[in-house]
């Protein structure tokens, strides 16, 4: 894998490692506790209070902090649980074809086509008490469909590869098959639609938390924008209470992208940008021509 | 035709399964919304309004699951969805035939446009791959991982409030009577600025991106080979042989990723409180207006398999392999 | 015998810098007016590398790092230089001089378009001037030569059998009555009845219109039956040309002659079906000397540290076409006999 490491994995795997350390220590290096509301009444950031104050001044730094792991928590497990149903139902489908495989197929295409956020939200409204673990659950349930696709895709070239057919003529179990023989070829795809399940999950609380659909108790960045909403931040021009949070999301979203990029590129080389410093221009059908003194023998 | 025919069973199945969904819901999940409803509506709710409400949540214990199954799709099929609780008490299905309209044109101009503007974009982006145009790439990114909504709120805090040169919510002009006159059309398109770029910007990204990769991917393919090494001028392999075949996945990613994109656009439409779909069910979320939000999701689903199904259309003219039992 | 294209010392790389792999090396090769001249070698030995590179069709991160491809023009006074073309000229310059029948008949056509639009398209490009009817008339007779109806014009690539389609492949070749067609592994994909078949109609069709045809394929039994003058490819260089006949019964090259024993002879005395042991080299660490010389039955010390160059023969027949480089036909090394008539 070691050539996955391209320069946009590392710096989406940083930012993403960035975020993963601030839910762990968020509630203990917050300043202030997120729900604790002072005199400081709407205040743009200062020394005090680095992202500002909401309208019954609680320190909006110490929500962003500790609201990173209502996030994490969701998006990871989430993705977790999706992937592994995405991998049962999309490598089942692909290895053994036939009526099992149109049938999990149609599933798959079925929950791909029906609109997942709305789904969510009914389904998460209907719940009496919605918590993270809950939410992450709901989601996963909704957000297999696409990882189960692709991964149904690649099984089913790699059921016609030879070492494949060579070991099944051999008489290997059918399950021993697929985790020895099939699943170590699909680690990145797998991975590519974990990062991707997680960024569905990650958009998908927050944009539950910021409709009041999640607990509006638990802080998470998106609840942190419901507040903000419902106090009329906008038009109070308090940019400060809703800028901070939403450049959170967009930079963990980000950094999930850039991993799966490059995830992506190393799964398929023609995709990536540029040759590698090179400074002759390729260009498709217009091959250089680069003269070296001398030339070779 | 055999393509069609198979795509539109699909659909009916989704539809039914979409359906079934719902059915299954209200009587699976924990909690009892109607309890919680009466004790809401106090005095206010008809004896009709509490057996309809029965009903639709499968609390009526007196008929089975069956009777209730087939009493559900008879009432779908009368177009009875059920009252309303926020805009009580009117029927669920007049809440949605007033503010799909909105919707349809808001989601349905912009989705279009976007799509279209992305492939041309990516079509080009993947065509000069190693450009300028590939720095463009991260910035892309980061918009296309912005959620939607916090887009929209950005959006309203500096073209609205700041500057105030666009109206911060709502449909047209306060005041004016809907109808096909130009002040009010004029005045719809105004309010329609900024909820239609903000989905515009979020959603450009992955269709540039989509299609830059698949330009890439179709550029080496013999057949782009082939038509250079025939002489033709660039712009004629670029469309006519690259594009024009990198362009057939696109479409059918289309169909696939519309489920996500109308999920951001309802709540753009929430954040501007526009009078679509979106904020209908932001109204019934926050009402826990169960057969508006059931409601509506039906209808969300239903419009989607439609587009679905005009996306394959569109995918078999464009691929003569699928029309060959034509 | 007067040459039409003319490549003299060309080299091609995939990459740059120091993971650069050197796919061509120094390649020098004439192909004459009117004749068939064959390019073998196993797969991986730079034959299509050489062939995409001379058009410059040669997909990134191929480049071309040094040699002249001349091309002596039919009514041009001097020869021209395809590797100094312009973008503007390089599009003129292919198909109206150089057509190419691509391996892989399967992708080589545009799934979504029909043939008639493949065909007509070079017109559009090449011959502004003509008209729609003239266009769809020509596309007609293209169609008639290589022996498919007029009839298939609306079809799509999908509707065509695998020969038909490389029958397309060739009518379009043939559109701008080119002086040179270069023939890709044309009929890799086809059936050994449909090879045939179309090999002898292309050849029918170069006695008529007279072109010149640059034939690659690792078969190397198909160049001895079909081509003038066959030059064989290993590692990037040429290591021997001859007349097919003198290739066929006398090759010099080691490499040759274990080349020609690995098919079975289609005409001709039976010979044991020989092969060659190991497998190509890995071209990003070629090794030292003669590349070919860990393969070699008869490789001795110089093989491992000297590249052999490419030198005429002379001696046999007097035939003064023929070139090997191999150290065997330097008879103060090898202390043998150099020629390889065993």
């Amino acid at each position: 894998m070691k050539s996955a490491l391209n320069g946009k994995t590392i710096a989406g795997l940083s930012i993403m490692g960035f975020f993963v350390l601030i839910a762990i220590i968020g509630s203990w290096i917050a300043p202030y506790d997120p729900s604790a509301m002072s005199s400081d009444i709407m205040t743009p950031p200062s020394g005090a209070h680095w992202f500002g104050t909401t309208q019954t001044g609680q320190d909006i730094f110490s929500q962003v902090l500790v609201g990173a792991r209502g996030v994490l928590v969701v998006g990871l497990v989430a993705g977790a649980i999706a992937t592994v149903l995405s991998v049962l139902i999309g490598v089942t489908a692909g290895f053994l074809g036939g009526v099992a495989d149109e049938f999990l197929s149609a599933l798959s295409n079925i929950f791909l086509v029906v609109p997942a956020l709305p789904l969510i939200i009914i389904v998460t409204s209907f719940l009496p008490d919605a918590g993270d673990f809950l939410i992450a659950f709901v989601i996963s349930a909704t957000g297999w469909a696409w990882g189960a696709r692709i991964l149904r895709a690649q099984t089913l070239s790699l059921r016609q590869r030879d070492y494949v057919e060579a070991a099944r003529a051999t008489g290997e179990r059918t399950w021993r098959l697929i985790v020895f023989e099939v699943l170590p070829n699909l680690t990145a795809i797998i991975a590519s639609s974990f990062v991707g399940t997680v960024i569905f999950a990650v958009l998908s609380v927050i944009t539950l938390s910021f409709i009041g659909v999640a607990s509006v108790s638990n802080w998470n960045w998106g609840t942190i924008l419901f507040w903000a909403q419902n106090a009329q931040a906008l038009a109070q021009g308090a940019w400060w209470w809703f800028i901070p949070a939403g450049l959170c999301i967009a930079l963990l979203g980000t950094a999930l992208a850039l991993i799966n990029f490059g995830i992506d590129e190393y799964v398929n080389p023609r995709l990536r940008t540029s040759a590698g410093g090179s400074k002759v221009k390729m260009r498709v059908g217009f091959t250089p021509v680069l003269r070296q003194e001398g030339g070779r023998s | 035709m055999r393509f069609l025919l198979r795509r539109a069973l699909f659909y009916l199945v989704t539809a039914w399964a979409a359906i079934t969904i719902n059915f299954m819901l209200p009587r699976m999940l924990p909690g009892d919304p109607v309890q919680a409803m009466i004790a809401r509506f106090q005095g206010r709710l008809s004896t009709d309004a509490i057996a309809s409400l029965y009903v639709l949540f499968g609390l009526d214990t007196e008929s089975s699951m069956l009777s209730q199954y087939l009493t559900y799709w008879g009432n779908l099929f009368k177009g009875d969805l059920g009252l309303s609780f926020t805009y009580f008490p009117t029927p669920v299905s007049e809440v949605i035939a007033q503010s799909i309209p909105w919707t349809l044109a808001l989601m349905g101009v912009t989705t279009v446009i976007s799509f279209v503007l992305g492939t041309m974009i990516g079509v080009y982006a993947g065509w000069k791959r190693g450009s300028w145009i590939d720095a463009l790439l991260p910035i892309t990114t980061f918009f296309s991982a912005i959620p939607y909504f916090w887009l929209g709120l950005i959006a309203i805090s500096v073209f609205a409030v700041s500057w105030g040169a666009f109206p911060a919510a709502g449909g047209y002009e306060p005041g004016l009577i809907p109808g096909f006159d130009w002040e009010f059309i004029s005045s719809a398109l105004y309010y329609s600025v900024l909820p239609a770029l903000t989905v515009l910007i979020s959603s450009i990204a992955g269709w540039i991106l989509g299609m830059r990769n698949m330009m890439v991917t179709v550029s080496s393919e013999d057949y782009v080979t082939v038509a250079h090494a025939k002489g033709l001028p660039e712009k004629r392999v670029m469309l006519g042989y690259a594009a024009r075949n990198a362009v057939l996945p696109s479409i059918s990613g289309f169909a696939l990723s519309l489920g996500f994109i109308v999920g951001g656009t309802l709540l753009v439409e929430m954040v501007f409180s526009y009078p679509g779909i979106g904020y209908v069910l932001f109204t019934g979320v926050n009402a826990k207006d169960y057969p508006l939000m059931q409601g509506i999701f039906l209808i969300i689903t239903m419009a989607v398999l439609v587009a679905n199904l005009l996306a394959d259309v569109v995918y078999l003219m464009l691929d003569p392999r699928t029309r060959k039992a034509a | 015998m007067t040459p039409v294209l003319e490549i003299r010392d060309l080299s091609v790389d995939y990459g740059q810098g120091e993971g650069a792999v050197h796919a061509v090396s120094s390649v020098n090769l004439v192909l004459n007016r009117g004749e068939v001249l064959g390019l073998a070698g196993e797969s991986g030995s730079g034959k299509s590398t050489l062939a995409y590179a001379m058009t410059r069709l040669l997909p990134p991160p191929g480049i071309i790092t040094g040699g002249e491809v001349l091309h002596h023009g039919r009514d041009k006074p001097a020869p021209v230089d395809v590797l100094g073309l312009s973008p503007k000229q390089l599009r003129s310059f292919r198909w109206n001089d150089i057509a190419i029948v691509f391996q892989g008949a399967m992708n080589s056509l545009n799934p979504v378009s029909t043939v008639a639009s493949q065909l007509e398209d070079i017109y559009r490009a090449h011959r502004p001037e003509m008209s729609r009817a003239q266009r769809t008339k020509r596309s007609a007779e293209l169609l008639r030569l290589v022996g498919i109806s007029a009839d298939r014009l609306g079809s799509y690539p999908h509707q065509l059998s695998g020969g038909m389609r490389q029958r397309v492949m060739i009518a379009m070749a043939l559109a701008l009555d080119p002086e040179i067609i270069i023939m890709d592994e044309p009929t890799t994909a086809l059936d050994v009845v449909m090879q045939r078949q179309i090999l002898e109609q292309m050849m029918r069709l170069r006695e008529e219109l007279g072109f010149s045809v640059l034939f690659i394929t690792h078969d190397i039994s198909l160049l001895v039956e079909f081509s003038d003058r066959i030059a064989i490819m290993y590692a990037g260089r040429i290591v021997e040309q001859a007349a097919s006949e003198d290739m066929y019964r006398a090759s010099s090259h080691p490499y040759s002659k274990g080349l020609l024993g690995s098919f079975p002879a289609l005409h001709g005395p039976r010979r044991p079906l020989t092969g060659i042991p190991g497998s190509p080299p890995d071209m990003r660490s070629v090794p030292s000397g003669c590349p070919f010389h860990p393969r070699c039955p008869s490789a001795f010390d110089v093989c491992e540290r000297e590249i052999p160059v490419l030198e005429k023969l002379s001696g046999t027949n007097g035939d003064s076409s023929r070139s090997v480089a191999c150290w065997l036909n330097t008879p103060s090394l090898s202390g043998h006999p150099g020629v390889g008539a065993t």
